[in-house]
């Protein structure tokens, strides 16, 4: 779990000039472009890393947006240390990187004017691993969800359990999945946006659990990592292994959209929620 | 973190077998110490306890979906004059058995299995048993292929609606996912030896001391061990291993297990079933420590 987080988180701080190099590709995109088609490569369609905030603004409709549970922020509680530091320093570093207090948003609003909570994730923020804080938020959407009788839809990105949590992080997994357990005795809808990357114990709990699980072009979704199968099976795995398409092709997911429908997609679905 | 309620004063007063012991008893092993003595080949695994702690063990088979994962075993038996539903990740203690048995690595069919019969205990309004003893869910290419993560994630969330008690015992090792996979219930215990955490610790050195050498620095960080949990509200109790550990004297060990479980097995069968599946989302709400910021 977290194996995912590093090379993405960093490369994008690195991003910051003139020309993007996608990594589809390996084009480079003017930042304006790149930045106008969403993050989204015009020449090959890599759909791109996205802030939480970006992806709030692109899902509801204008002003509908308010944000729920945003004093929610994790904490050290077993002073975990490692080669690089403490726990505590890299909450403090991720938060003053992000200006977000964990690596979930969590709120209300309207998308083509049809009301519904979400939760959407910010890779940004500790490779959006699953800690304390972020299962808590993620179930007290569900609550929200629940209470208010409002479809739920949680956009994940993540690399797993946080490990600097230890087996509390373990046990967001069953949390989170006790709020959807709740919704699905309600007949409430709940729909999981599986976005690049979504692994480990994440894709194991509730991002696996929509009603309709749905996910961009290309997008890595799994449970071990890569690298752990090659091992334990000594060979390469297909190129797209563990991809969207893969998971498509396999039956777990129910359509692949591009990030500029997303939202028209959702709306859609919503429209037949006939409740 | 836990929530006060009723239930708990009474499982407190009622229950002469609650054989927990609080924190401030630690173990004079290092956590790498523990790690190892719950791996340890002579451990007694689920095989030896179905054999210890029940009486006519009547296996059932199959997902119904691929095949008989026989990482993960279970069916009906009883437990001190108890009708319940035993499950248990199926560890061996050599190499022919744990070829078979794939270490106790479960595959999907694995978790739709013990699903399976976990709906069968409802339908029979039977409590279910877990024994948890794996290093994870099997990472291995066809496992991915057939939806390890959704199995999973499957048991996970309709565990947590399963309309009888549920008590999980961790006998060995609680590797992750996989042991969550057949984890969530109202009664969490772990033998006094036994390790839960969301990597294992070489896997977790690897990637933040990135070298799996610095396995027992990680074991450390994790707080993996029985008496770490209990501290932080993780599980509800522990279950003291008799000497050296669980090994040196399977009776006295098996003797301690049903014990806990028979006496837990009376206390959670007088809660009316509204009630309990409320305690249960009570408890995993209460899971974990953040703070609120003003
Ligand atoms: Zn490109």
């Amino acid at each position: 779990m977290g194996w995912y987080s590093k090379e993405i988180g960093e490369k994008k701080q690195q991003k910051a000039t003139l020309w993007i190099q996608c990594k589809g590709c390996k084009s480079h995109i003017w930042e304006q472009e790149w930045v106008k088609n969403l993050n989204v490569c015009p020449n090959c369609n890599y759909h791109g890393g996205i802030t939480a905030t970006h992806r709030a603004n692109l899902l509801f409709d204008k002003n509908s947006f308010y944000e729920l549970f945003a004093d929610v922020s994790p904490v050290d509680s077993l002073g975990f240390k490692d080669l690089k530091g403490s726990y505590e320093d890299k909450i403090t570093a991720n938060k003053n990187k992000t200006g977000i207090n964990e690596a979930v948003i969590t709120g209300k609003g309207q998308i083509e004017g049809i009301p519904a909570v979400a939760a959407i994730m910010d890779f940004r923020f500790l490779g959006g691993s699953l800690g304390s804080g972020t299962g808590e938020k993620i179930l007290q959407a569900a609550n929200f969800a629940y209470d208010h009788n409002l479809p739920y839809i949680v956009f994940s990105a993540s690399g797993g359990a946080r490990m600097q949590e230890g087996v509390l992080s373990l046990m967001q997994m069953a949390k989170t999945c006790a709020g959807v357990a709740r919704l699905n005795k309600k007949n409430i809808p709940f729909i999981s946006v599986l976005t690049n990357p979504t692994t480990g114990g994440v894709t194991a709990s509730y991002a696996m659990m929509g009603d309709l699980n749905i996910s961009e072009p290309g997008a890595v979704i799994g449970f071990a990592g890569r690298r752990v199968i090659e091992q334990t099976i000594g060979e390469k795995l297909p190129d797209d292994f563990q991809t969207a398409e893969y998971l498509l092709e396999h039956g777990f997911i129910d359509a692949i959209v591009n990030r500029k429908d997303i939202k028209s997609y959702l709306g859609n679905v919503l429209s037949y929620y006939n409740r | 973190m836990a929530i006060t309620t009723g239930l708990k004063v009474l499982e407190k007063e009622q229950s002469p077998s609650k054989t927990a012991k609080r924190p401030g008893q630690p173990s004079k092993l290092s956590p790498w110490d523990i790690v190892k003595v719950s791996r340890h080949s002579e451990r007694p695994v689920f095989e030896d306890y179905i054999e210890l702690i029940s009486t006519g063990f009547m296996e059932l088979h199959g997902d119904r979906y691929y095949a008989d994962d026989r990482a993960i075993r279970g069916g009906f038996a009883h437990i001190d004059g108890h009708k319940v539903m035993l499950i248990g990740h199926n560890k061996g203690k050599n190499t022919n058995q744990n070829v078979e048995r794939n270490f106790g690595m479960a595959k999907p069919e694995g978790y739709r299995k013990a699903l399976r019969l976990m709906k069968l205990a409802q339908r029979f309004n039977l409590p279910v048993v877990t024994m948890i003893d794996t290093p994870g869910a099997f990472p291995g290419m066809e496992a991915e292929e057939r939806g390890q993560a959704e199995s999973i994630a499957k048991n996970i969330t309709e565990m947590a609606g399963i309309e009888v008690p549920i008590i999980s015992v961790v006998i060995g090792e609680g590797g992750s996912g996989g042991a969550l996979g057949i984890g969530v219930g109202d009664r969490i215990v772990m033998l006094s030896n036994a390790i839960y955490s969301v990597i294992s610790p070489e896997g977790c050195a690897s990637i933040l001391w990135r070298d799996a050498k610095y396995a027992p620095d990680a074991a450390r960080a994790l707080n993996l061990t029985a008496h770490a949990l209990l501290k932080h509200d993780v599980i509800d109790a522990i279950i003291d291993e008799p000497g050296e550990g669980a090994h040196t004297n399977y009776k006295v060990i098996a003797e301690k297990v049903k014990k806990y479980i028979s006496g837990q097995l009376k206390v959670l069968s007088n809660i009316p079933v509204e009630i309990l599946l409320q305690e249960r989302f009570e408890k995993y709400s209460a899971m974990g420590k953040f703070e609120r910021l003003v």
